[in-house]
């Protein structure tokens, strides 16, 4: 990648994207990854606040972090279990997680994994119930129960993000208990162009719900590491079951995501062909294009 | 230029049953299949919903399925059948992948970026023998490894184990070199294709004119697979000194305009829009005569099961008449037809007058009776002609491994229709002989009786047995919307008498439907096109969505809940109580 093709796209620059794992680091060791093809550094300080700059020169992994040889700082934080930073000027906060503070929850980060994908692909295949019962067959969905009932789709009055609601799709085995299926209800928000947060039915607590998110590193605009965060009602099972359950999930997702073409996600309406279950895609994309977005998508012609 | 011409896109070993092949050349990617029925498609290697490769999709010998959403697409037409996502719904829109030309000769699978005629004549290979070599990747662009293969040197049959064969070039051009390779009285002729993949990859492919046997035809292979390997690293090894060409991008042609927006209306009238010849008629039953119809040229529309054409008769009639076909069988579309006494003169004409060889004219298919694919349990009940539907249904959903049972009520085992393709259904078939309209009905309901969510009935036959088919699936608590059915003729006597008027709310126009005349004729006179077919309450093609205003149903295809609620009406033959219908048009 030459410095020309780096991103120019003022949206994206001036968000908070996620570039690490809280969980999977260190206080004090340096870190190394790639955001929008910047190589940035980052670390967690003594006082366990996240620090990242761009890296000059290219440095490795799991050098000693000292404060004092650290130069142009970008904005940083941490939030959901993850550190953020933005390459240009954050104009906003991050978008709230409320459940993710919430008493009596398990906090798990599911693990990060690399997809040869755009990130608003991702995002659209989250989105997506239609795909269950193929390419999550006897788990998320199971032929022959594919049908995608009418669900809506907004742009939420309070904030500047997309909400679908009642969303409903068959389940085999939904909950620990029973032996046949049900409809599992799911909600589905996305309040920033790569991330995603959807709500869905506790197998544990059928008044409750799970959370998961979904939050893609944009490496370039044909790759991403997605990271997963789950905020669950479920007090029993051990985290390395529900990390291997997501892996799992996602990693049934990755090789149709990896066969898709093109991998930026198109704008225009005429590239492909939406059908009603694809509501809340059709409103994803509307709303990207809305928004002036041009990173990781192909603008429609105007 | 080079778009006219054919050329090898695969081998004919790389289709093994059921495999979907994963072909490129000049950086465009197809999925490349062959059907059970030996049909070999070649489609753009794209899913239109969602732009996942078909080449990582399940070929069923019939259609082949996305990985992704399920969409199928069936054999030869390239047309979508059925979207899982949505049931209840037969696929509205032409979804069709883009498909191109094929031809097999020579062992390999050819192609064309536009129809082509006859497909390639490579002289020299016109004999009867042919052996394909393994195809061989190459790291470099297509015009170096034609160089290279000019000088290519091998043995011909009979002296593989030697080494003192001349071997002389005897043609060349963009596509391939051929060479002849001669020792004493043993010669081989050899033509290599260079299929360029991509602007720095290709593959070359080659096929001599002999076809030995046994341990011969391996020394043969082992014989080329070295000198091959070994040309390979020679052309690869000067690519390396060259500058790559940058990768060829790809294109991607947009979908077409009316595929973009989520559901319009179904446009055009009561059409023929094909012709078609009678290429087969054959007596499927007693009294029932089949017909299969051949398109004149190219292939015929895409049909999902439940769907039916009309059929316009030389006589001036039109009729309706389902597709019989499995899924897949997109050759030709089959259609029964019973000779009723009396006839309103359609079946009378197809059964004395229309012969093979004949041409007729006929509507595309028409899909008002879809198949949902979603239920736990499906049971068909035919009585009579009513088979013929449903026999498409049943062999789709046999296809499938879905769990259902086809019950064909008849008059005698002689009445049976298609029974070569019943027997396909194996134990999923029940015949039901000679009943009575009581026991007919005693049988019916025990069918029905043990209901549970998730099942759905179709039937179609004559109308006394759909009626009370119905009549017992509703006293069983079976929900209307889980039963399904087709009418072959609305035998009520319609009422045309009243006088209302109609608004149109996206046309904003409104008409006044006299006595006599029907809302699609008043329609029609304004210019006002909806599609049609029946014309008499039975098929649903006429349908529109009531905004405002009583309806006064007169069809036979809406279900009795779809009545009450008032939100649809049956143009052909349906009025309004109100002095007002407004209409979504």
């Amino acid at each position: 990648m030459n410095a020309a093709s780096k991103c120019t796209d003022a949206v994206i620059l001036n968000l908070w994207h996620v570039i690490g794992d809280v969980s999977e680091m260190q206080a004090g060791i340096v870190y190394q990854t790639v955001l929008l093809e910047e190589r940035l550094s980052f670390a967690i300080d003594a006082e366990g606040a996240p620090v990242a700059w761009r890296s000059l020169p290219p440095g490795k992994s799991g050098e000693a972090f000292d404060p004092g040889r650290v130069s142009g700082k970008l904005p940083t934080v941490s939030a959901y279990g993850c550190v953020w930073a933005c390459l240009g000027q954050p104009s906003a906060d991050i978008f709230p997680i409320p459940e993710y503070a919430e008493a009596k929850r398990r906090n798990v980060n599911a693990g990060t994994i690399g997809v040869s994908v755009s990130a608003p692909r991702a995002i659209e295949n989250f989105l997506d119930m239609g795909h269950f019962p193929y390419v999550h067959t006897d788990v998320l969905g199971a032929e022959p129960y594919t049908e995608v009932k009418e669900y809506d789709v907004e742009i939420s009055a309070d904030r500047d993000e997309i909400v679908a609601t009642r969303c409903r799709f068959f389940q085999p085995k939904s909950s620990v208990a029973s032996t046949e299926g049900s409809d599992i209800e799911y909600v589905y928000r996305v309040p920033h162009p790569y991330c995603s947060v959807l709500y869905k039915t506790s197998h544990v607590d059928e008044s409750r719900l799970d959370v998961i998110g979904i939050f893609a590193q944009p490496i370039d605009q044909e790759h991403i590491r997605a990271h997963m965060m789950l905020c669950l009602v479920d007090e029993d099972s051990n985290d390395t079951a529900i990390r291997h359950f997501q892996q799992m999930i996602f990693g049934q997702d990755k090789p149709i995501l990896e066969n898709q073409f093109r991998k930026r996600l198109p704008l225009d309406p005429r590239a492909e062909t939406p059908i009603r279950a694809d509501k809340s895609s059709v409103a994803y994309r509307r709303w990207l294009s809305q928004k002036g977005v041009t990173y990781g998508v192909i603008p429609a012609a105007s | 230029m080079a778009g006219a011409a054919w050329y090898p896109i695969a081998a004919s070993h790389d289709l093994p049953l059921r495999h979907v092949f994963h072909g490129q050349r000049l950086g465009r990617e197809f999925a490349v299949w062959r059907a059970d029925d030996g049909f070999v498609n070649i489609w753009e290697n794209r899913c239109l919903h969602r732009g996942v490769r078909l080449s990582i999709g399940i070929n069923d010998g019939r259609e082949l399925r996305c990985q992704y959403h399920g969409w199928r697409y069936s054999n030869r037409t390239a047309g979508c059948t059925y979207i899982p996502a949505h049931p209840a719904d037969a696929p509205a829109r032409t979804i069709t992948i883009r498909s191109f030309p094929v031809a097999e000769r020579y062992g390999l699978i050819w192609s064309s970026l536009v129809a082509a005629g006859e497909g390639p004549a490579i002289a020299v290979l016109d004999g009867e023998k042919a052996l394909v070599l393994r195809g061989i990747a190459v790291n470099a662009p297509a015009k170096l490894a034609i160089e290279h293969l000019k000088n290519y040197r091998f043995q011909p049959l009979g002296a593989v184990a030697d080494n003192a064969a001349a071997t002389a070039l005897t043609d060349c051009n963009d596509l391939s070199v051929t060479l002849r390779s001669r020792q004493d009285e043993a010669e081989t002729l050899a033509v290599f294709f260079v299929q360029p993949v991509d602007a720095n990859r290709c593959v070359i492919r080659g096929v001599l004119d002999a076809d030995p046997a046994g341990k011969e035809r391996i020394a043969v292979f082992h014989h080329h697979n070295e000198r091959l390997s070994a040309l390979r690293d020679e052309i690869e090894r000067e690519s390396a000194t060259q500058t790559a060409p940058q990768p060829i991008e790809p294109v991607y042609e947009p979908v077409a305009p009316e595929l973009a927006e989520i559901p319009p209306l179904a446009p055009a009238g009561r059409s023929a829009a094909l012709n078609v010849r009678v290429a087969r008629k054959w007596p499927a039953a007693h009294d029932i005569a089949g017909f299969e119809l051949r398109a004149l040229r190219g292939h015929l529309p895409t049909f999902q099961p439940g769907a039916h054409i009309d059929v316009h008769l030389p006589n001036g009639l039109v009729r309706q008449y389902s597709i019989t076909n499995a899924p897949g069988e997109t050759g030709s579309y089959m259609i029964g037809v019973k000779s009723e006494v009396p006839s309103r003169g359609g079946s009378q004409c197809l059964h004395e007058t229309v012969r093979e060889g004949d041409v007729l004219a006929i509507s595309e298919p028409r899909n008002n009776f879809p198949l949902r694919r979603d239920a736990v349990r499906t049971i068909f009940v035919a009585g009579g002609i009513g088979i013929t539907p449903l026999l498409a249904m049943a062999q789709a959903l046999h296809h499938s491994n879905l769990v259902y049972e086809l019950h064909y009520f008849a008059r005698s085992q002689e009445a049976l229709a298609f029974p070569d393709r019943l027997a396909t259904l194996g134990d999923h078939l029940d015949t039901h002989l000679d009943l009575s309209p009581a026991a007919t009905e005693e049988r019916i309901r025990a069918l029905l009786s043990n209901y549970r969510p998730r099942m759905h009935v179709y039937v179609c036959g004559p109308a006394p047995m759909l009626d009370a088919t119905r009549r017992i699936a509703s006293e069983l608590s079976w929900p209307e919307s889980q039963v399904h059915f087709e009418y072959f003729k609305n035998t009520h006597a319609i009422d045309d008498s009243s006088r209302f008027e109609v608004a149109l709310a996206r046309s904003v126009v409104t008409l006044e439907v006299p006595p006599g005349k029907t809302i699609l004729q008043v329609l029609r006179e304004s210019g006002i096109s909806i599609p049609s077919s029946c014309e008499q309450g039975a098929c649903g093609t006429c349908l529109a969505t009531v905004l405002d205003g009583e309806p006064d149903h007169q069809d036979v295809y809406l279900s009795d809940e779809e009545k009450r609620s008032g939100a649809k009406i049956i143009t052909c033959v349906s009025r309004a109580k109100s002095a007002r219908l407004v209409l979504d048009l």
